[in-house]
């Protein structure tokens, strides 16, 4: 949690600060450049020309320290889960997840005979969205931000009501 | 050369390695003793005649009886292949000398076939798992591999929703 | 104390003779240290982990570590039915799938005795050259991004786009095409397909040369690559390297001409190999150029095929698929095929059921891939990316 989340009651400068907050970060989502497998060939397609995610202010950095969002492309495996963690506990907060494609949401094609595939990357980690899809397509991932853009839209710094 | 010009040879030059001719097949294989492999392999990949100089594939293999090893050979000078295989039964483990200072590739083959079915290679100089992590248990593909279901306390089952829908009900 | 000592280094002196000449000053080597590079390195093209010891800039020891996307498809795939089976091939070299079908299905109709038409043979062609053109950009544009050219890379993904959307248009797929059955193909070509492909070989033509302006014969590309990571033609048989790898060291070797599947002995092309133009044979950037070579001749075979297409009368392309598969023919083979990566071999083993009892799959990048450790000590670090890079690994294939 940042310094100033969580502090205030929920007033009228709580609100209209949200408002700025929460229009900056849905309009510059930084996910990690990390690609898994297949699907990470649609994200590479999804950033270079024609899709141009540029337009959205999404920029893919190469380093957790910089980046909002893990944007889990592909087939979590055992041994990967273990890095994914790391990778994920090395970002700052605000963070945000997006499972990409049936794999990372539920093991997709290896459901059944995987035994090295973790069946659901919410099992190890929190997701705000899923993108269905083998691999989704660009529309798809790009319609995935768009919903991550609503999600952070409603987020408040203000005391939880409890 | 074709298979059986090759086998007739091996087997003058090998008279001890129980060298057998299976026919059964669309390309015929020639089965030998595990111990005896790392030799044949050097007198293919060195002979003149043979000259088998690039190995395209070696596989581990699980049969209704045995666990072998399957090494497909080919040679770029003379344009010809041959399969060889090694095996042994499953109730104790295979254990194939190694050919990865024969051909260097097969190194990791080697270790991908252990990692995954258990087969063991006499001086190997690596003898580690390869894809899986080095505390996996069990081999996965054998038949009666049974799958883990959790690793370093990530889980490797699937959740079952309809069970959890019957619990909210009742 | 600091003392100066002159060492005589000749002009264009390679790391590993430096290294050698460094040999006799035991005292100027620092401590050796080990970097981890990846599995989230965005210049290893995937999940690679490589362990780096490294003595200053120079790698003395390079250990790749793998099975970080090791998905089970040899398990999975002994419970699948044969024509199954196609679908998961799909997902092993992700950015050439339709050759990746190609292969197993082939391999499947030789040990099954199955005869497929010309047409159907011609389609193939037609599809998996496309893919494999659509696979050499991605290689070409990537190696561009890893050596530090962002936008060749964006050029040829908008080229590669165009592929995609003929293949949207003839199987509702972009990346992931699952095309072909045991025997034939899914369905027929859609209508006035052929004739997209053909605006789309006269929209590519000359685009070629604008990447060979913009990348290959850049001045700082060459630098960084010329003399870079040798891998000669003997090491490269050695450690099963092959496709462009191994032409790029030299050799004139294509399954496509010496091991003729799918009539590709009556097509018309070339066979490119690396000469050294800029440097030593089998370096960096001949390994890069023979890709760039080899995207014309994939344009020349597709044009041909386009155009015998055009003149055959149609037929049925799933005429041959077989009705049942639940009884084999009991038996095995290894069948292999020219890969944009290099062999793929398929060593398939009924037994007679309606499952494959056992399928492997000779991944050409996981050979490739074995090379790393025998050429990188003596690299630098920022050349171990250009190596990475030049043999054109895809992950998705090495950990299957
Ligand atoms: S969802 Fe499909 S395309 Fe994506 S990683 Fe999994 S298998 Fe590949």
């Amino acid at each position: 949690m940042g310094l100033i989340e969580g502090r205030f009651e929920p007033n009228i400068i709580v609100t209209s600060t949200d408002a700025i907050f929460n229009w900056a970060r849905s309009r510059s989502i930084w996910p990690l450049t990390f690609g898994l497998a297949c699907c990470a060939i649609e994200m590479m397609a999804t950033n270079a020309s024609r899709f141009d995610l540029d337009r959205f202010g999404i920029f893919p950095r190469p380093t957790p320290r910089q980046s909002d969002c893990l944007l889990i492309s592909g087939t979590v495996t055992a041994k990967m889960g273990e890095r994914l963690v790391t990778l994920y506990e090395q970002m700052s907060e605000p963070r945000y997840v997006i499972s990409m494609g049936s794999c990372a949401n539920s093991g997709g094609p290896y459901c059944d005979h995987g035994y090295h595939v973790i069946k659901g990357v919410d099992q190890i980690l929190p997701v705000d969205v899923y993108i269905p899809g083998c691999p989704p397509r660009p529309e798809a991932l790009i319609d995935g931000f768009l919903k991550l853009r609503d999600l952070i839209m409603k987020e408040t710094i203000a005391k939880p009501s409890a | 050369m074709t298979i059986p010009e090759i086998f007739n040879i091996l087997q003058e030059k090998f008279p001890e390695a129980e060298l057998v001719l299976e026919e059964n097949n669309p390309d015929p294989i020639i089965r030998a003793k595990c111990e005896a492999i790392a030799d044949i392999s050097l007198l293919l990949r060195d002979d003149p005649d043979f000259s088998f100089d690039s190995l395209m594939c070696l596989s581990g293999v699980e049969t209704v009886e045995e666990f072998q090893t399957v090494y497909h050979l080919y040679s770029m000078l003379h344009n010809h292949k041959v399969t060889l295989r090694a095996g042994g039964t499953k109730e104790e483990e295979l254990i194939v000398p190694t050919v990865s200072h024969i051909w260097p590739t097969a190194d990791w083959h080697e270790r991908e076939s252990f990692d995954l079915f258990g087969i063991k290679y006499t001086d190997h100089p690596d003898p580690r798992r390869i894809l899986l992590p080095d505390d996996w248990v069990g081999y996965p593909l054998r038949k009666d591999y049974e799958p883990q279901k959790t690793w370093h306390k990530i889980p490797l089952t699937a959740i079952d929703y309809k069970e959890e829908d019957n619990g909210d009900e009742s | 104390m600091s003392e100066i000592r002159e060492i005589d280094i000749p002009v264009g002196a390679t790391p590993q003779k430096i290294s050698q000449m460094l040999e006799n000053f035991e005292d100027v080597h620092g401590e050796r240290m080990v970097v981890q590079m990846g599995p989230q390195h965005p210049a290893t093209h995937g999940v690679l982990r490589v362990e780096l010891e490294t003595d200053g800039e120079m790698i003395m020891k390079a250990t790749p570590h793998i099975g970080y996307l090791h998905r089970c498809f040899e398990k999975t795939c002994e419970s699948m039915t044969w024509q199954q089976v196609v679908a998961y091939t799909d997902r092993l070299d992700y950015c050439s799938s339709a050759n990746n079908n190609l292969g197993y299905v082939l391999a499947c109709e030789k040990m099954f005795g199955i005869e497929v038409s010309e047409r159907v043979q011609t389609i193939r062609v037609l599809v998996s050259e496309l893919n494999r053109l659509a696979s050499h950009f991605i290689a070409i544009g990537t190696y561009g991004l890893d050596i530090g050219a962002w936008t060749p890379f964006l050029y040829l993904i908008q080229e590669r786009e165009h592929i995609l959307d003929l293949f949207d248009r003839l199987c509702g797929g972009r990346l992931l095409l699952n095309y072909m059955r045991i025997g034939g193909l899914t369905h027929d070509l859609p209508d006035n397909w052929l004739k997209e492909v053909h605006e789309y070989l006269s929209y590519m033509e000359g685009k070629l040369d604008e990447v060979n302006s913009l990348l290959s014969y850049n001045k700082i590309f060459v630098e960084r690559l010329a003399n870079v990571a040798i891998i000669s033609e003997d090491m490269c048989i050695k450690y099963g390297l092959t496709g462009p790898n191994l032409r790029g060291a030299g050799k004139k070797w294509d399954l496509r001409k010496n091991e003729p599947y799918c009539g590709y002995e009556t097509y018309d092309f070339d066979i490119p190999v690396g000469d050294g133009e800029v440097g030593t044979i089998g370096d960096c950037w001949d390994r890069y150029i023979v890709r760039v070579k080899e995207c014309e001749q994939s344009m020349r075979i597709i044009k041909q095929a386009t155009e015998r297409l055009e003149k055959m009368p149609g037929d049925d392309v799933l005429a041959a698929i077989p009705k049942s598969m639940t009884k084999v023919a009991p038996g095995e083979i290894y069948f292999r095929t020219e890969h944009p990566k290099g062999e793929l071999g398929f060593y398939i083993v009924s037994n007679g059921k309606k499952f494959p009892w056992r399928l492997k799959c000779r991944a050409p990048s996981f050979s490739s891939l074995s090379v790393m450790s025998a050429v990188s000590p003596g690299l630098l670090i920022a050349d171990m990316v250009a190596l990475i890079g030049s043999i054109d690994i895809v992950l998705g294939e090495v950990d299957r």
